[in-house]
């Protein structure tokens, strides 16, 4: 017998912002599916205008909470690419090492306060400590361990207060690391353990052919550096991402979604930044995949929480590499001379690929901005799995069903605050 | 067994950037316990699970910027014995506040391309604007353990230790050498609200003033200092507008600079 079905979530719990799910089915088939993001507009773009460069990073900081830092990894390397500054050696490892805690925080909140709920049957984590204190727990404690890092870094773990355009503001004595070394050490035992844990979950038989986005670095597993690739033959500088990628404002929702404009939908986050860089993780994080039955690649969505897991490895072992070689610089930044110039830059934000666009007048006043976040490059991925995966579990109750779509947009760590901060399609001036 | 029934909490947001209710989350410490010292009845960032109304403690993040928020607001008034707000944004309006200094007609034409699909009002407003309010935490963020408190001292009837006072006091109690006075670097510490733990000037750097206002704040003084310094009217008008713009004293301090 051929159904006619609705399904509707008003408000998809456990994702960070105000977002809801509407899929019609008539006849068996998929024939509507939205993935509505009602949150309010936030103008930031509008807000940029008339500041100074070197406030882009606080005040883009403000877009999210989950991730700040991706906003300001993408701002400060922005701007220094309009203002022609490198910055290496030690404050580019501290870049990377107060990114891998954001990796490690964001991850972790995810993986066992967000989505390992849905697999195991429970409404959240705290129900979920009930029957699994010894996991839940380690969760937490692994959390930790990123919001320390944040901030003996960056000062606080949400909106972080020492990242600057040039560098930091103040870099940390080394005896800072010492504690927190031993913490890191379990760390990357407790995300090996997280890796196995996952990996028995049970994962629905679903597989797509997407096209993933990610960076990639000569030598590096990708943060704020690299070539933009695709496994479709995508290979590009950042500067030129607005020539490949479009956005369309749909009616429904307080989002725009990006396309590829060759190819439309694309997908970004740790299933992309795996399969395109699975060469660049370390041994051990390797291995931790293999044994979790994972290939070079992953097209299965539902299992973005091992691949999280396998981030998790990796961002603890890269955090103490950093850690061991750190020497305390003799200047916290590079110094920066305003002009009038255009800049781009581009961070692997935990949900995906972040890409900012700055213009400055002679004086660093910001004339222009324009930021991309992960979430609304995923929007019309996420309604194109649940056009998928809807008609093959048409069996399901509509009780179980609504709870595997949203299980489906957990997938993707929505993080919908970020995603309605870009409205607006163009700012037009004379 | 205690037969007495837990208190209801609940979490509302408004807009915002999620990162104050994260703030509950990042207490790995104290969750289970807050857990267990309350029904978690309604916080849609971490649980599908949903307990109807009326609620002993409900916490508010973010500001009021549409016409539907601001109806459920005036819900979430209703079902709450005691309503907190936490943040810079559900506190002062935010960074979203930036907006009530724009010309709203020319803003909105302006940056939308197609502006018939938003649905936004002119002006970002703090909670207290539209209801009662029991209690105010400031900061954007806010401090987790400030957070803490405010649930301990609510839950056992008691009034929340988060003093009142300037930044300054929290950098002399941590034997912080003024930025200010030691290396002449504009910090807007002296009129700011105490919570953060004075983070900036630990780090080289001026407070950047995201806890708003402290109690009986003297900006005109401090503006003073900052013109002294080298400071343009142009950055001082921005540096009063970041996260708590639309606070009454750093509103009018900013408007100040603007007009000359």
């Amino acid at each position: 017998m051929k159904e006619n079905r609705t399904i509707k979530v008003d408000y998809l719990a456990r994702v960070e912002g105000e977002g809801s799910l509407y899929v019609k089915i008539k006849d068996d088939k998929v024939e509507d599916v939205k993935f509505k993001i009602f949150e309010p507009p936030r103008f930031f773009e509008a807000f940029l205008r008339g500041r100074e460069y070197k406030e882009a990073p606080d005040i883009t900081a403000r877009i999210c909470g989950i991730c700040p830092i991706a906003y300001q990894m993408g701002a400060v390397t922005a701007m220094e690419n309009a203002l022609d500054m490198r910055v290496n050696g030690q404050l580019r490892a501290l870049r990377r090492l107060i990114y891998c805690g954001e990796w490690i925080e964001s991850h972790v909140l995810h993986v066992y306060m967000l989505h390992a709920p849905d697999f195991l049957g429970y409404e959240d984590a705290i129900q979920m400590a009930k029957d699994y204190p010894d996991a839940v727990q380690r969760g937490l404690r692994l959390k930790k361990v990123g919001n320390d890092l944040m901030t003996i870094v960056g000062g606080r773990e949400i909106h972080p207060i020492n990242v600057r355009v040039g560098g930091f503001y103040k870099a940390p004595d080394k005896a800072k690391f010492k504690a927190l070394t031993e913490e890191l050490k379990w760390a990357r035992e407790a995300a090996v353990e997280t890796v196995k844990f996952v990996s028995t979950l049970n994962f629905p038989d679903f597989e797509r052919d997407y096209e993933f986005v990610a960076l990639r670095h000569p030598n590096e597993y990708p943060l704020f550096e690299g070539r933009l690739v695709s496994n479709k033959g995508l290979d590009i500088e950042i500067k030129d991402y607005e020539q490949h990628f479009a956005e369309e404002h749909a009616k429904y929702t307080n989002a725009l979604h990006s396309v590829l404009k060759d190819r439309g939908a694309y997908f970004v986050g740790p299933l992309a930044r795996y399969s395109l860089n699975y060469d660049r993780l370390t041994p051990l994080a390797q291995q931790a995949a293999k044994e979790a039955g994972l290939g070079k690649t992953c097209n299965n969505p539902f299992k973005s929480i091992i691949v999280r897991s396998v981030e998790v490895v990796w961002a603890c072992e890269e955090a103490l590499r950093i850690i061991n070689e750190y020497e305390k610089p003799d200047k916290p930044y590079v110094e920066a001379n305003p002009r009038a110039a255009v800049g781009c830059g581009c961070s692997e934000a935990p949900r995906g690929i972040c890409y900012h666009r700055y213009r400055l007048d002679d004086n660093g006043i910001i004339l222009d901005a324009k930021i991309v976040p992960p979430t609304s490059q995923n929007q019309k991925t996420i309604e194109g799995d649940l056009a998928e995966f809807v008609p093959k579990h048409l069996e399901l109750s509509d009780e179980k069903l609504t709870w595997q779509c949203e299980q489906a947009v957990r997938n993707y760590d929505p993080c919908i605050s970020c995603a309605t901060h870009f409205l607006k399609l163009e700012i037009k001036r004379e | 067994m205690s037969t007495r029934t837990k208190p209801k909490l609940a979490v509302w947001k408004f807009a915002s950037c999620d990162g104050c209710q994260l703030s509950l989350l990042d207490c790995e410490d104290e969750l289970l316990a807050v857990a267990g010292a309350v029904e978690i009845a309604n916080f849609q960032e971490a649980t599908r699970a949903l307990a109807k109304g009326p609620y002993d403690l409900s916490l508010v993040e973010g500001s009021i910027t549409t016409s539907h928020d601001a109806e459920r607001i005036q819900k979430v008034r209703k079902m709450s014995k005691y309503l907190i707000t936490i943040g810079a944004c559900a506190t002062a309006g935010g960074i979203q506040a930036l907006r009530n200094f724009a010309d709203v007609t020319d803003f909105t034409n302006y940056v939308y391309a197609s502006p018939q699909y938003i649905e936004t009002l002119h002006k970002s407003t703090p909670i207290s604007y539209h209801v009662s309010v029991d209690f105010e935490l400031r900061g954007c963020p806010i401090n987790k353990m400030q957070l803490v408190e405010v649930l301990s001292a609510f839950l056992n009837g008691r009034k929340p230790n988060t003093p009142a006072y300037g930044v300054c006091v929290e950098c002399k109690l941590k034997g912080t050498p003024c930025v200010m006075v030691a290396q002449g670097t504009p910090c807007m510490g002296p009129v700011t609200h105490a919570g953060c733990g004075a983070i900036c000037p630990a780090f080289d750097r001026g407070c950047y003033g995201c806890f708003g206002p402290k109690e009986t704040a003297n900006t005109i003084s401090l503006s003073e200092q900052f013109h002294k310094s080298g400071v343009t009217d142009e950055q001082l008008v921005r540096a009063y507008r970041t996260y708590n713009a639309c606070s009454d004293t750093f509103r009018k301090e900013g408007d100040a600079h603007e007009r000359k």
